[in-house]
């Protein structure tokens, strides 16, 4: 095959009204073949609505969606067996197994039984094939959920909330099997309200709030952009917040109970400024990141 | 492995293993069945039980015509005694060839019952004895009459009540779970066409009325409730079929109102409860008032209970299939196109 690839999913200026409240409010984005898209945002932002849209299962007021060259609105079966839909409750039927979970949604694709097995072991669900689906953990439920969504081999995957209510361990879990599924070509759209996961997973994210795209772009170019200060925090008492800002370099320092925190720009020079009083005991450094982003977009501290 | 096939095996096996579901397909009906057949269905109640003293041929007798049945007493005091007390409706006494029958004046029907009984039987005798050929003789034929004994009546009615349960229940329940964990919405993402699902849904639940079937006519055949089946019963199998898909499309209505499943299933009892009562299920409609028999008509449960009752217990062959399988199919095909019509795949 020669010349430009379609892009995978297009969605040009979509809209979506419920009485007085824009839920989607002109929304545009592009997603690459093979790219790990975000869509972030705190709850409410129209995330859910807008991924709605896109799969197919909502039809818009306004605006264009496009999947792989088809539309996806009104239902369309050829484009159906290509792409693959994780929604927001898991959405199991009642007293299955794992596995027999995965082979009645196969058999909705056509796929064979022993696709199955092959999924339990890419989600790492493999010694849980006979539990059934309601005594599973819930991150063991949401990487079982997602392996329903990449049973018949989509080229493209949505995927709504997948770590939302895990606790930490389960969610880096979760996370190795997104990468897994990155790594086998697949391109994922998938929404969050964490931040920090979007930054470390996603090729690119798209920043919503109040129904609108406020920020586009590759999660490091966002943070970049910016311009903010890197904050480099002390254990209190090893450094006096006036020594501290005489250091050249250094923007602000400010104290509470536990410890120190210099904003800088130049932290080169501040680091070596602060190793050689030596004060690097217990030091930490933290530069921007999406979440401040958020707050410089909107103006207001990210609440997820 | 078909779509089809793979979801109906799906739903079985939730259905199997869902222990609630099995308890009120199975298990909630068939405790009705044997509490009203044990209840009712003890025929020693048909005869009448009276106090004897003495013996004799007038005695032993008595005790073959099977209408009367006799509580032995030593002497007359004591068979006196329960006559006064009202336990028993008569007492006969017999000492030689003289007989005294003593009743209490307090039940009309069973005194000219027993009265009757006990003086045909000592006419009877007396002309025994007197050696004389009767000039009138009395032929006695029994048929078989369109009143039932209480079994007969229960299990075509329990049974069809016990498949309406599972066939509103089940489309309901399903319904609503599925709409509500968004398996619907799942779904309908798949390249698989909602004929498909519903049609492996609704074979689900004709097999569940056809296991009903089974068991309840088995535990019904016991000789403990000793049911007989007459005619052609196999004719029951397209009433089971009918019945569960205009129970289904009665349950799909039910879904398409109903957001959670409490209240699926609070409103699946109030469409079930009355159509029971007024259907025939515990006792006969001929018994209730007129007006009353005119209303169940317009309910699918009397029809198919009235199809039941004849192709079961009353011999009655294919035509009897007529009028109910026209009603049952006219409600699935009208409730199920306006169940279609206010389908709602979410919330």
């Amino acid at each position: 095959m020669t010349g430009a690839r379609i892009p995978a999913v297009v969605v040009a200026d979509i809209r979506k009204s419920y009485g007085e409240l824009k839920a989607v409010d002109g929304v545009s984005f592009t997603v690459a073949e093979g790219e790990f898209f975000g869509i972030l945002g705190p709850n409410g932002a129209g995330k859910t609505t807008t991924l709605e849209i896109v799969e197919g299962l909502r039809k818009p007021d306004g605006g264009q969606v496009t999947l792989l060259g088809e539309q996806p609105w009104p239902r369309n079966p050829k484009l159906l067996p290509r792409i693959g839909v994780q929604l927001q409750a898991s959405s199991f039927f009642e007293k299955l197994t794992a596995r027999e979970q995965l082979q009645t949604f196969g058999s909705l694709y056509g796929v064979s039984r022993r696709t199955a097995d092959e999924m339990l072991e890419l989600v790492g669900l493999t010694d849980k094939a006979d539990v059934q689906e309601n005594k599973l953990s819930g991150g063991q439920r949401q990487r079982l959920s997602i392996a329903c969504a990449l049973v018949h081999d989509p080229d493209l995957v949505f995927l709504d909330e997948p770590t939302a209510a895990l606790d930490p361990q389960a969610r880096r879990n979760l996370w190795d099997v997104l990468r897994a599924i990155q790594a086998r070509g697949k391109t994922i759209v998938y929404t969050t309200h964490y931040l920090d996961e979007a930054e470390i997973l996603c090729d690119r994210v798209a920043i919503m709030d109040r129904g609108r795209i406020l920020a586009m772009d590759a999660p490091a170019t966002l943070v970049r952009g910016l311009d903010a200060p890197t904050h480099v925090v002390l254990q209190k008492g090893l450094l006096t917040r006036e020594a501290a800002r005489g250091i050249t370099g250094v923007e602000d320092a400010h104290e509470d109970e536990v410890s120190l925190t210099i904003s800088t720009r130049k932290p080169a020079p501040v680091l070596s400024a602060l190793a050689e009083r030596g004060t690097l005991d217990g030091l930490q450094v933290r530069t921007a990141t999406l979440e401040d982003v958020f707050l410089d977009l909107t103006g207001r501290e990210y609440r997820a | 492995m078909t779509a089809f096939r793979s979801l109906s095996a799906a739903m079985v096996k939730g259905f199997l293993r869902d222990k609630m579901t099995l308890f009120f397909v199975f298990l909630f009906p068939l405790m009705f069945l044997v509490v009203f057949g044990l209840l009712l269905g003890d025929s020693g109640s048909d005869k009448t039980k009276i106090a004897a003293v003495g013996e004799g041929p007038v005695l032993s007798t008595l005790e073959q015509t099977g209408a009367i049945e006799l509580e032995k007493h030593p002497d007359v005091a004591s068979a006196r005694q329960k006559v006064d007390d009202g336990d028993l409706p008569a007492a006969v006494v017999v000492s030689g060839d003289r007989v005294e029958l003593i009743y209490a004046a307090s039940d009309q029907v069973a005194a000219g019952t027993v009265t009757g009984i006990v003086s045909g039987v000592v006419d009877k005798i007396n002309l025994g004895a007197a050696d004389v050929t009767p000039r009138f003789t009395l032929e006695t034929k029994s048929v078989e009459d369109a009143s039932l004994k209480p079994i007969q009546y229960l299990t075509p009615g329990i049974l069809s009540w016990a498949i309406s349960i599972s066939g509103v229940f089940g489309s309901a329940l399903t319904m609503v779970s599925w709409r509500k964990k968004q398996v619907l919405r799942r779904i309908r993402l798949a390249p698989v066409s909602t004929t498909t699902v519903l049609t492996s849904r609704v074979l689900v639940s004709i097999g569940t009325a056809v296991a009903q079937g089974v068991v309840f006519v088995a535990v019904a055949l016991l000789p403990l409730f000793g049911l007989r089946l007459t005619g052609q019963w196999y004719l029951a199998l397209p009433l089971l079929v009918l019945g569960t898909t205009a129970f289904f499309a009665i349950g799909m209505l039910v879904g398409a109102f109903c957001k959670t499943e409490e209240a699926a299933s609070g409103a699946a009892n109030i469409v079930i409860m009355p159509m029971a009562f007024l259907s025939g299920t515990f006792f006969p409609v001929e018994n209730a008032p007129g007006w009353l028999q005119t209303v169940s008509y317009i309910f699918p449960l009397r029809h198919m209970n009235d199809g039941m009752l004849d192709v079961l217990v009353r011999g009655k062959g294919v035509e009897a299939l007529l009028l109910p399988s026209a009603v049952l199919i006219a409600f699935t095909l009208v409730v199920g196109f306006i169940a279609a019509r206010i389908f709602r795949w979410e919330d």
